[in-house]
């Protein structure tokens, strides 16, 4: 039988606010526990939630960039179950009437597009978190997180593969730091994702029974949690089983996700309006001003560097990959005006190459844009090769130097001077009949040795083009 | 002392008749002698004390607020700080909250003294105060009655002149129908006038704090401290707090006065018709004029009440688990049965009870029947009096359908008590401004009459009250052994 | 409407209120008279009447993204039952 993959997703992304959700609390990662968890974060008796305007904006910003409806009046609801991180014993999230409704979002698998749909997405606060080690048995809660603002995006069910599900959120990722809404950091858990799973028949119309995988934090987990679930259930049901309905655990370490009984005791969370908080009302005027502080996003951008830069699809979806990737390009284009397919060759290939090996992000690299601009600026004007750029490249990331300054305390600029090449091709045919000879006769490769031995001899100062001319002229057959 | 009212007390220490330490001891000493209502929780003498002593030196300073120096009991629903804040309940029997009431904070800018925390029942889940876990409150008039509920230990120390005034709590009829048990004079402002930020939450979209005391003209200067917008609190109104002493003394003449014919059907009993139907009389007299009016929907106030209140209770005490604040039971063997037992064992029956209900009528399958349809018919009650409203100024009739019943006498069946809250209710439900007004007796227990006013009218309540007051004495009647 | 004795304990755990089994009858018995009281809800058509979650139709105000608490864990702490290292202890969590 073949089987068709159903997947939807539902990523949490941490709303890059300053102040947590419904308190002034500072949502700052890495404190020391319940340092910051204020009377309103505890649940204290008789506290009451204010809501935080940015976390609003930025929600709004959010549905804008997905071109989804945003509501024109939304609800706080309670969620209520019991957990030792959730202070009040309800959740403040959205249910009926989310701030932002249908939109969609396009993704690119090998080379093909899809628009995956996003079905909505709701504001919430984030639990706090429970630490198991060390407590003689007991578990510590740590109300740090709880309140932070989330933006929960739920997707239609429109992916069919493992793949498909990470090029959705990646895409996703992509934008929400393109909004600078959400700083996508995984390890610290701001961008988290829950996906839905189920396999059905190759062309049945209804949905198979789908698993709900909790809480996988990397791109390459959840396509390797998919795919482990996607063969359980077809195990399952060719083995003439039934997938049940339930939530799994992804186990990175044993690569297989499990079920998570405890969370399957009849849950019924209730949910009601908050009575502590009015309807949100969102006009066209604030829909407007959030519109036009919208930036340029990932597609629209790809599109204009392919366009103006002239770039293939591949550099494009590259250096759009992330804001500050796609600024750092356009400002080393700017500043050396260069050809740009150099410009993108070397930020995507030795600058790229460069910050992998050292696992460093483009915000972090040692090279900033202006000395890189520098270093292509002298290609261009041939006063260094670019083997010799290569050589500056690997200094300026070592050091705090320009290109400038490299090349000229290593003494690196070209030699320009052609009765100086001219004397040392003249000493190299000297000193070489036997490859002149070889040459004459017919033996193109050994032109090659001729050029290395000039590039030996002013220690690669030499412009190749200028050699290659002159050794030309010389070695007339 | 303890017989003058807050305006009177105000003009002595500024006259320098008695100072606010020599006024807070005495109150302190009655408060003291008469333990046997059970009135307080908690007497807070040092704090009450330092706080008397810093009033006097703000009084000799001059220009100090006008409730400095001045007793103000404050219901133990009211969070404050390095005080304990039990509302009523096992379950914070040891909480002391770490920071106050915007209220509480309200009332220390105004210079007033806090002698202590005030009985109530439990989360304020009660007609009665039996549901305490600190026991019954008695009331004044009659101790082997109960003060009415759940401000029961607020309205028995104002009328017992243990303390000159406090403050109370409505979520349906909390502050009037102990008020008009125990013969005080009671408003619960318009939604949204008074923070809640503090005041420990029953049903949310209900709670609206006000003030307790024996008269109309302390009732507007207690409004005036408490009343005004809040950040802290979502739904706490942006709207300008009037003077509400400027309109005590517009004559009543021209007043229209709603006579709702749903408050008077068979069901009251006679003589609290009687006293309710002579107050009226009284208020021909000042000038008003009577409108019939109809609230259609008003016996659907009980069922939609309690759907929407038990909803709300059911997720505002979910907080209270064991976990940051509160009781925790012994030896929890794990998770749940922490939970259980901590919640099992610190809440009292009247509270489960609500808790379960709620919990039901939101539980899935049941929201629509239950509380999708007491949201809506909410808005047909609320429609009912906003047209009733149109057509007079005030509305006016009975508070409660009896008289102070014997402690005891109704804990049996918490649905006659669901009952008796009929005439009270309607007005939480819509939001609107009420009071109790003391109005007569019947067998020698006080009855009030209730006034109803549209949308933060409260200086329009103070003034139909006060002028009643004016020409009436029952305000004035001091229960036996209390003079 | 009727509750049993076996509805009362799935609302009961739903609620996590631990009651003793000798009140669970009792319990049944007081909220299916509730219940009862509930019925003259049904004889009102409600069909086009909004549902009214609040006493005003009035619209959520926000807050500017301000931090304005500072630390008082100590402070906070000194109520709660059970802390260590600034964490509050609770029974193992078996997820």
């Amino acid at each position: 039988m073949e089987w068709e993959t159903v997947i939807g997703l539902e990523i949490h992304a941490q709303l890059a606010t300053k102040s947590k959700i419904f308190s002034a609390a500072s949502t700052a990662y890495g404190a020391e526990p319940n340092t910051q968890a204020c009377a309103v974060d505890l649940g204290l008796p008789g506290v009451l939630p204010v809501l935080n305007q940015k976390a609003v904006r930025m929600a709004v910003k959010f549905g804008l960039a997905i071109d989804a409806e945003i509501a024109p009046y939304s609800v706080f609801a309670r969620k209520n179950y019991f957990y030792p991180d959730l202070p009040k014993g309800y959740q403040i999230s959205q249910f009926e009437l989310p701030i932002v409704g249908l939109g969609h979002l396009d993704i690119e698998v090998d080379g093909e597009e899809k628009r995956i749909g996003v079905t909505r997405a709701h504001l919430e606060e984030d639990a706090g978190k429970s630490l198991h080690e060390d407590f003689h048995g007991l578990t510590g809660i740590d109300l740090n997180r709880a309140g932070t603002p989330l933006l929960e995006i739920v997707s239609e069910p429109d992916m069919r593969s493992a793949k498909e599900a990470v090029a959705y959120m990646r895409k996703l990722h992509e934008l929400v730091r393109y909004l600078e809404i959400c700083d996508g950091n995984m390890q610290e858990g701001s961008f988290r994702c829950d996906a839905n799973v189920s396999v059905r028949p190759k062309g049945q119309a209804e949905f198979g029974t789908r698993a709900e995988i909790k809480n996988i934090n990397s791109f390459k987990f959840v396509e390797k949690a998919i795919n482990h679930e996607i063969e359980r259930q077809i195990d399952v049901i060719e083995g003439g089983g039934q997938v049940v309905q339930e939530t799994r655990l992804y186990d990175a370490n044993k690569d297989e996700t499990r079920s998570m009984r405890s969370k399957e005791e009849a849950n019924d969370y209730r949910y009601f309006p908050d009575p502590d908080l009015l309807p949100v009302h969102i006009e066209d005027a604030l829909k407007q001003e959030i519109q036009a502080t919208l930036p340029e996003l990932p597609a629209a951008k790809k599109q204009r560097f392919i366009n103006d830069y002239q770039l293939d699809n591949e550099a494009a979806n590259t250096l759009t990959s992330s804001r500050e990737l796609a600024d750092y390009f356009e400002s080393v284009v700017k500043q050396s005006g260069c050809e740009t397919k150099m410009c993108a060759n070397w930020v995507t290939g030795d600058l790229l190459g460069a910050l992998n090996k050292a696992a460093l992000e483009i915000t972090q690299s040692p090279i900033e844009n202006e000395r890189l601009a520098g270093l292509l600026t002298r290609i261009a004007d041939n006063t260094i090769s670019g083997k010799i750029a290569k050589q500056v490249f690997e200094e300026m990331w070592k050091g705090e130097q320009s290109a400038d300054e490299i090349i000229e305390s290593k003494g690196l600029k070209q030699i320009t001077d052609s009765g100086a090449i001219e004397a040392i091709i003249d000493t190299i045919i000297a000193n070489n009949p036997n490859q002149v000879e070889q040459y004459l006769g017919g033996k193109d490769k050994v032109f090659g040795f001729f050029v290395g031995q000039v590039m030996k001899e002013t220690q690669g100062k030499a412009n190749p083009g200028e050699v290659n001319k002159m050794l030309k002229a010389k070695l007339k057959r | 002392m303890h017989n003058k009212t807050i305006a009177e007390i105000a003009r002595d220490l500024r006259n320098k008749q008695y100072s606010s330490v020599e006024l807070t001891r005495h109150f302190l000493d009655r408060i003291q002698q008469h333990q046997e209502l059970n009135a307080f929780v908690s007497v807070a003498d040092e704090h009450a004390l330092g706080q008397a002593e810093a009033a006097d030196k703000a009084l000799a300073a001059g220009d100090a607020p006008l409730l400095t120096g001045i007793p103000i009991g404050q219901k133990d629903i009211f969070c404050t700080r390095g005080i304990k804040t039990s509302c009523g309940s096992k379950m914070l029997d040891n909480f002391e909250s770490p920071y106050d009431a915007t209220v509480v904070e309200k009332f220390k800018q105004n210079g007033a003294v806090m002698p202590g925390k005030l009985n109530m029942d439990e989360f304020a889940m009660g007609s009665s105060n039996e549901t305490s876990f600190y026991g019954a409150v008695r009331n004044p008039w009659n101790v082997d009655c109960v003060p009415g509920g759940s401000s029961g230990g607020s309205a028995a120390a104002v009328a017992a002149r243990l303390v000159p005034a406090a403050t109370g709590t409505d979520t349906g009829g909390s502050i009037r129908q102990p008020s008009s048990l125990c013969g005080i004079t009671g408003l619960k402002p318009t939604y949204g006038r008074v923070s809640r930020y503090g005041m420990i939450a029953f049903a949310s979209s209900l709670d609206q704090a006000g003030p307790m005391t024996r008269n109309a003209e302390d009732a507007a200067i207690l409004l005036q401290a408490m009343a005004g917008f809040d950040g802290k609190d979502s739904t706490s109104v942006e709207q300008d707090v009037p003077d509400y002493r400027a309109e005590l003394n517009n004559s009543l003449q021209g007043l229209k006065i709603g006579i709702p014919k749903e408050f008077f059907s068979s069901d009251l009993n006679a003589d609290i018709a009687a006293v309710v139907n002579s107050a009226i009389a009284e208020y021909q007299k000042l000038g008003a004029e009577l409108v019939e009016v109809s609230i259609p929907s008003l016996n659907q106030s009980i069922p939609v009440y309690y759907v929407i209140a038990p909803a709300e209770c059911s997720a505002n005490l979910s907080r209270f688990d064991g976990v940051r604040f509160g009781y925790r039971c012994e030896n929890p063997q794990d998770l749940a049965d922490l939970y259980t037992r901590s919640r099992g064992e610190g809440f009292g029956a009247e509270v489960k009870r609500r808790i379960l209900m709620g919990t039901y009528a939101l539980s899935a399958g049941y929201y629509d029947a239950y509380y999708l349809k007491a949201q809506k018919i909410r808005r047909m009650i609320s429609e009912d009096f906003k047209k009733a409203l149109s057509q007079a100024d005030v509305l006016m009739g009975p508070v409660s359908p009896s008289t102070a019943f014997g402690i005891g006498e109704k804990t049996g069946d918490p649905i006659e008590m669901y009952l008796s809250d009929i005439y009270t209710i309607g007005v939480n439900l819509a939001g609107l401004p009420g009071m109790s007004v003391p109005a007569g007796f019947v067998d020698n227990k006080p009855v009030g009459l209730q006034i109803i006013g549209d949308y933060f009218a409260e200086s329009r309540l103070l003034n139909v009250a006060h002028q009643f007051q004016q020409v009436t004495d029952w305000h004035q009647q001091i229960p036996q052994g209390f003079e | 409407m009727s509750l049993t004795a076996d509805d009362v304990k799935k609302i009961a755990y739903l609620a996590r209120l631990g009651i003793d089994q000798q009140d669970i009858g009792d319990y049944a018995k007081d909220l299916s008279n509730i219940l009862d009281l509930m019925t003259s809800m049904d004889e009102l058509d409600t069909g086009a009447v909004q549902p009214m979650a609040h006493p005003m139709d009035q619209t959520q105000r926000l807050r500017a993204d301000e931090v304005a608490e500072t630390n008082q864990r100590e402070h906070f702490q000194a109520c709660a039952p059970q802390v260590e290292n600034g964490l509050y202890l609770v029974p193992k969590v078996i997820d």
